[in-house]
């Protein structure tokens, strides 16, 4: 897998909430703050979120992760690390 | 309808039930007296009714002697604003410990409580205070902000809105402060009289056609509250509860508030989102004994795997509990695996105010089935033919269904915690009736043991989620888009959500059905109605299927026969609309 620069993760997650939520604008959003609070997303929403990561980068990301991934900043800092050299998709170790 | 007076066994338990009430000191009934003060000056003063858990990691605790306090303190300061008994006080709020005590305070002060959902869109929130005629709204910055703000002047009866989250100087233009007012309020307050038919809560909830209804809900419905948290949850005095729930809906609000309050349980409340190790670390760390949740939220939890299952035995879980939908098998049998005790389903409604029907605690469950009627709940199964009306026998009585056969689940009226009415619809109240049983809509059938098992909505209401859909009120909404011209609005299975909403829309002339427009018309429907109630899909079909009338057939959306369909007005469906 090739690695993920910031921008291309956070075009990635616009492309996808353009799917999701194209009511929302990420730029938007506090970037540290709640995802879900801030873009009023449901639980629906970002499991939906999920699954559009998996089938665009092939990242799986277990539920465990998830809190991870609850602000702009977290999901960037996630899914570089988690794309980056070295690191298996799926196994739920970023980095 | 009224309550049932006679001597019949369901009666009888009834007459029991409402004698383990305290009563108020000078007579009648009321919920806040039952789940708050009844506990003063008993050993559960000091005990910690709500243990509240913020999204981002806060605690708060409030004891029965706090919040007796706090809801007195809500009560005058309603009585200072000149709110009324009967007058409707609604909230828009996650999940923090002053949702909880408005609710209790509002009954305190014999006014209406009415919770809204906090992802309900504009669209959603207008329809409800304006139909609910509401005077006070109680709610957030951020929800005043993006929802309310613009509103105001839409909704003429509104004259206050309470933020729970902001001090004095910083309330915008148009709100108030409610930490500040309940700082200047008095603690102690004296519940005036209350009849036991005194109005309470109003519930919104959606039908096929036409605006949502606010079911009426009365003081008495704390009796069925108090007893089927017992003869289903097994709630006991003192156990650790958990309700998933939000107040937003009408299981948050008699199995969230009301009932463990009656018990004197300590009431776990969450207010982050479904997050599966959060999830298990509040039953392990809280060590909840009753939890209550909703089939949603076990797929979801049995899609996490096993790397997030609590590790060792939660010791302290007793009873497990879900509603909303048919809970699967397999959801059965996880809880065995997972949670260490099998997950008991039961069924009830909005209109029912309380659980009717379960596999209750000691009794055999049936997985997939929703259990057997409750102690007071004579449930049948009445014979309905094509166009979903009620068969008749030869005596003009409704015919009763052999075992085995679908039909629709029906409930001898009188239980404590019924809906007496629909606000302002006092025809579409009557139709729930036919010949002393209240028709619930859903199409069941009943083994040769009395479970019961769901086959299906009788009309055309989507469930998602557990929450009850009506395909109009998203309907309306597209149909306001310039873009669209007919919208069908159906529900589609979801592995998770059991079933979501998926909107068929034919476009004006001229506008082309492609990706920018289907995201676009996405976009216009979240915005208006907000994630719970929009469409999570929409598709174009410039042909959809209609009755000779011209309606929307919308149980032919979506399936291979209506894109194939050799006579699009057959004969069998039609008349007026």
């Amino acid at each position: 897998m090739t690695t993920l620069s910031e921008d291309e993760v956070r075009d990635l997650l616009a492309r996808l909430l353009a799917e999701i939520a194209p009511e929302v604008d990420l730029a938007d959003a506090d970037q540290d703050g709640q995802l879900q609070e801030e873009l009023g997303l449901d639980s629906m929403d970002f499991l939906n979120l999920m699954i559009g990561i998996h089938r665009e980068t092939g990242i799986e990301v277990p539920e465990r992760d998830y809190p991870a991934l609850s602000s702009v900043d977290g999901a960037l800092r996630y899914l570089t690390a988690r794309s980056g050299p070295g690191s298996v998709a799926g196994t739920g170790e970023p980095g | 309808m009224r309550p049932g007076t006679g001597g019949t066994p369901a009666a009888e338990v009834w007459r029991r039930a409402r004698e383990a009430m305290d009563g108020l000191p000078a007579g009648g009934l009321n919920i806040a007296h039952e789940a708050v003060d009844r506990h003063l000056g008993t050993e559960r003063e000091d005990r910690t009714a709500i243990r509240w858990r913020g999204r981002s990691g806060g605690r708060e605790d409030l004891t029965y002697h706090d919040l007796a306090e706090l809801t007195a303190r809500f009560a005058n300061v309603l009585e200072g604003l000149g709110v009324e008994r009967g007058d409707a006080v609604f909230s828009l709020s996650g999940r923090v410990p002053l949702l909880y005590v408005s609710a209790l305070g509002t009954l305190k002060h014999r006014a209406v409580f009415s919770p809204l959902f906090a992802a309900f869109g504009p669209d959603p929130v207008r329809t409800r205070v304006r139909l609910g005629r509401g005077r006070v709204l109680v709610t957030t910055q951020a929800q005043y902000r993006r929802k309310v703000a613009d509103l105001v002047g839409d909704l003429p009866t509104l004259e206050h809105v309470l933020l729970v989250d902001v001090d004095r100087e910083a309330a915008p233009r148009g709100t108030q402060s409610l930490p500040a007012l309940l700082e200047e309020a008095s603690s102690r307050y004296r519940i005036g009289p209350t009849a036991p038919e005194d109005r309470a809560l109003l519930h919104f909830t959606s039908g096929t056609t036409g605006t949502p209804k606010g079911a009426i809900h009365v003081h008495e419905a704390v009796v069925a509250h108090h007893a089927t948290g017992r003869s289903a949850l097994d709630l006991h005095d003192g156990d650790v509860f958990w309700c998933t729930a939000d107040p937003g809906w009408v299981t948050g609000t008699s199995y969230g508030i009301v009932s463990p309050l009656t018990h004197g349980a300590t009431l776990v409340v969450d207010e982050g989102e479904l997050d599966a190790e959060r999830w298990f670390s509040i039953l392990r760390d809280e060590r909840v004994a009753v939890w209550y949740t909703a089939p949603t939220a076990v797929r979801m939890l049995m899609r996490a795997g096993a790397d997030v299952l609590p590790r060792g035995p939660l010791e302290d879980l007793r009873f497990v509990a879900s509603v909303g939908e048919p809970l699967h098998a397999e959801a059965v049998t996880w809880g065995s695996d997972a949670l260490g005790t099998p997950i008991h389903d039961n069924w009830w409604q909005t209109e029912t105010g309380g659980i009717m029907i379960a596999n209750a605690p000691g009794q055999e469950i049936r997985p997939g089935s929703m259990g057997r009627p409750l102690p007071g709940v004579e449930a049948v199964v009445l014979a309905v033919d094509e166009d979903g009306a009620i068969r008749r026998d030869a005596t003009g009585e409704p015919e009763v269904c052999a075992p085995d056969r679908t039909g629709e689940l029906a409930l001898r009226a009188g239980w404590p915690s019924m809906f007496r009415g629909y606000l302002d619809q006092e025809d579409r109240y009557q139709r729930c009736f036919v010949g002393g049983w209240y028709r619930s809509g859903d199409l069941v059938r009943q083994d040769a043991d009395g479970y019961l098992w769901f086959v299906g909505r009788g009309d055309d209401v989507i469930k998602s989620a557990g929450h009850l859909i009506g395909p109009f009120e998203v309907e309306r909404v597209l149909l306001e888009h310039p873009a669209v011209v007919e919208a069908g609005v159906i529900g589609v299975p979801d592995p998770v959500a059991g079933e979501v909403v998926k909107a068929f829309v034919s476009l004006a002339a001229g506008r082309a059905p492609d990706d920018a427009l289907r995201r676009e018309l996405l976009g216009h429907a979240r915005s208006r109605l907000g994630p719970a109630v929009a469409p999570r899909t929409i598709a174009f079909d410039q042909d959809l299927p209609k009755t000779r009338s011209g309606k929307i057939m919308r149980r032919l959306l979506g399936e291979p026969e209506a894109l194939e369909r050799p006579d699009p007005h057959p004969a069998t469906d039609g008349g007026p609309p």
